[in-house]
């Protein structure tokens, strides 16, 4: 009895999960189309690779159990930690050195170099 | 040599857990690109025994993590709610936010946070303070990124007094 409660409780915490992660991509995604600028479609996909990434493995380890493939998931989500923020960092740097500056920015020297993208 | 032996268990055990077969010939070749690994990695001078600083307090960074999540969900349902809203309402702004971390390894930590919550990036990274580009800048901002700051730098430190100067 007490095993079916169980695993009912993670049949629902994982569709639960794997519902509200779709979501979030879905939000990330439409963020990239619907923001106006380069600088605010980066917020967009930070979306998409910090709630979308977690409740999905999430939702995906609870699918597999305690299993060897449930490891791989939490070392892809770790990688995906640590890798994303550093991709995102270098994309937005790559901008900023070339130049490209963000509406709304008060910085002194960034007026005189900007130009919208 | 007690340092190849480490990495090459290290590697090897990485290897059974991320291939979960354990056929002999399997076991073999992994035996054998273990070894090389850690052969190349003598050879390259990367297994010296004075790279393995970690300027972190492991308990500390464990609080770290857990207060860091609370507040990657949170910053999510509100960058999701502004894409979704009705009326785009945001109000970008590009602004540096000092920073108190000593070594390389905690400004990293410090700097990925930052990036890892949605609404705010760090684009350039200076000694002393860091570049940040927020989505949607309020008064609470600066805030918000200096209690971050300053989590960083007890966890770096251990002290819960360091940098309290903000």
């Amino acid at each position: 009895m007490s095993g079916e409660w169980m695993t009912l409780a993670i049949d629902i915490l994982r569709w639960a999960s794997l519902g509200a992660g779709s979501i979030f991509v879905v939000i990330g995604a439409v963020g990239i189309v619907r923001l106006p600028d380069f600088w605010s479609r980066l917020h967009a996909v930070s979306v998409l690779d910090s709630a979308g990434v977690i409740l999905l493995i999430i939702g995906m380890a609870l699918s597999a159990g305690l299993t060897l493939v449930t490891v791989k998931l939490i070392i892809i989500g770790v990688f995906l930690f640590i890798t994303g923020p550093t991709a995102t960092h270098a994309v937005a740097n790559a901008a900023f050195v070339s130049g490209s500056r963000p509406a709304g920015d008060d910085q002194p020297d960034a007026d005189k170099k900007a130009h919208e993208s | 040599m007690l340092k190849i032996l480490t990495s090459m268990i290290v590697l090897f055990g990485l290897w059974l857990l991320l291939s979960g077969l354990f056929k002999p010939l399997l076991i073999v070749l992994g035996l054998i690109s273990c070894a090389l690994a850690a052969a190349i990695a003598y050879r390259m001078e990367a297994v010296d025994g004075e790279h393995m600083p970690m300027p972190l307090h492991p308990v500390k960074a464990f609080g770290y993590a857990a207060w860091l999540m609370m507040e990657i969900a949170k910053a999510n349902v509100v960058v999701a709610r502004a894409i979704v809203a009705r009326s785009l309402n945001i109000n970008q702004k590009l602004f540096s936010v000092p920073s108190s971390q000593a070594s390389d390894l905690a400004s990293v930590v410090f700097a990925n946070s930052i990036t890892l919550t949605p609404g705010t990036i760090t684009v350039e990274t200076e000694s002393g303070y860091f570049l940040v580009h927020a989505l949607d800048h309020t008064e609470g901002t600066e805030a918000e990124l200096a209690e971050m700051d300053h989590r960083v730098a007890v966890v770096e430190t251990g002290d819960e007094k360091v940098g309290e100067h903000v």
